[in-house]
């Protein structure tokens, strides 16, 4: 049973077949794939082709499911539950609804208007970028299984407690005077799709994200290509490298004011894992990278107060740096 | 007509904005196109997602960007 779970692991997600296939196509062509440039090259060429190919397919795959969450009906699911409950149930939802960061404006707007506590739509917000099957399912292909569902679950933990601690802290009026206070607005009729209807809404959201993703899987590939080959051993390991131990502080801050898909950071998580980094450190990397992003935030800034803001980037960057610190504790039990 | 496009200028309502004006002209509809960022127009409409298309003061859809033909379908409907 193990090595059938392995084969799917190696070759049908990690599609180790294929780095193969370039290598030897490489080679062919007279490119020594163990050189620096051919190394690279074959990195390259195989991860960008691996990407697209596992990008088309989930995306595809998961807006189908999220036709069916639109932000309308999950605020009326969220309606229905209080206090830490309703955080979890924000959590969740937060991972199957279609959202894109520009959506975060109405979509505050909304929820706060529905009279859902801002730590609830804080845990939306929180694991709506963050945990996702997309994401489980690629971190499958660069790791493992045991290692993407503890990304999972954590980045769900920090969700739902994240904004539970905004709320705790009180900072649910520091909302922008606008978005309280008017009536419930116009309120949409959202009929049910048909499921041709469905997979037009799949295939245009798949078109349209690759289109939107692929100059950063582009740049990531390039970046995750140098870092595999070219980048020295030294400089790797004194900044990021197990022995480092702000290693996380420093992967988190610098991905932190970072825009870039969570597909564009999977090269990049690849290449420095194999070059060493610590899981821990290379997850608090993605993670900084996809949960918040200098637009994002700017974005907000519109409808949340500077104090709430704060807060809400310094809970997230400091469950971060934990969950970094603890899965570089852990990792030899999931290696 | 009065058509409106609410978003925050990301790249997707750009795009609604292009379609929605280039399926007007194919559809042969007199109508004004206007690009809305204005926030208390979304509370007032009650949108959730961005872009989303107005027409006439009624909320069509919100969150997606239709495929041009299927604009043009829906607006000579309306027209």
């Amino acid at each position: 049973m193990s090595s059938v779970w392995s084969f799917i692991q190696n070759q049908v997600l990690g599609m180790r077949w294929l780095n193969d296939l370039v290598g030897a196509g490489l080679t062919q062509i007279g490119i020594d794939p163990a050189g620096y440039l051919g190394g690279s090259l074959q990195f390259f060429i195989y991860d960008v082709i691996k990407i697209f190919i596992l990008l088309g397919t989930l995306i595809f795959v998961i807006s189908y499911i999220q036709s069916y969450f639109p932000p309308e009906r999950t605020r009326a699911i969220l309606g229905r539950y209080r206090g830490l409950k309703a955080n979890t149930i924000a959590a969740l939802l937060g991972t199957v609804t279609p959202f894109c960061s520009c959506s975060s404006i109405p979509l505050f707007m909304g929820f706060t208007r529905a009279g859902l506590p801002v730590g609830v739509t804080f845990s939306f917000l929180i694991s709506s970028p963050l945990v996702d099957l997309g994401s489980l399912i690629l971190l499958t292909s660069i790791f493992n299984l045991e290692i993407a569902l503890a990304y999972v679950v954590v980045g769900l933990i920090l969700a739902i407690f994240g904004g539970a601690l905004i709320e705790k802290l009180g900072l649910g009026t520091e909302i922008e005077d606008f978005v309280v206070g008017s009536g419930p607005g116009q309120e949409m009729d959202t009929p049910d799709l048909s499921r041709s209807e469905r997979l037009d809404f799949a295939r245009e959201e798949t078109l349209g994200i690759a289109r939107r993703v692929a100059p950063y899987i582009f740049i990531g590939v390039g970046i995750g290509a140098a870092i595999h080959n070219l980048v020295p051993q030294a400089i790797i390991e004194a900044l990021l490298g197990n022995d480092n131990p702000f290693s996380v502080i420093i992967a988190s801050v610098l991905g932190v004011p970072m825009y870039a898909d969570i597909f564009g950071t999977i090269p990049i998580a690849e290449a420095l894992h194999l070059r060493g980094v610590g899981i821990g450190t290379v997850l608090s990397f993605m993670m900084a990278v996809t949960a918040l992003s200098l637009p994002s935030i700017i974005m907000l800034r519109k409808v949340v107060k500077p104090k709430l803001l704060g807060f809400f980037v310094a809970i997230v960057t400091g469950g971060i740096i934990v969950i970094g610190y603890l899965f570089n504790a852990i990792e030899h039990l999931f290696i | 007509m009065h058509i409106k496009v609410l978003g925050s200028g990301c790249k997707s309502c750009d795009t609604l904005t292009e379609r929605v004006r280039q399926a007007a002209a194919d559809a042969g509809v007199d109508a004004t196109v206007e690009k809305v960022t204005d926030l208390a127009e979304f509370e007032r409409y009650g949108i959730m997602s961005t872009p989303a298309l107005v027409i006439d003061d009624e909320v069509i859809m919100a969150g997606r960007v239709p495929k041009p033909k299927d604009l043009v379908k829906m607006l000579e409907r309306r027209g």
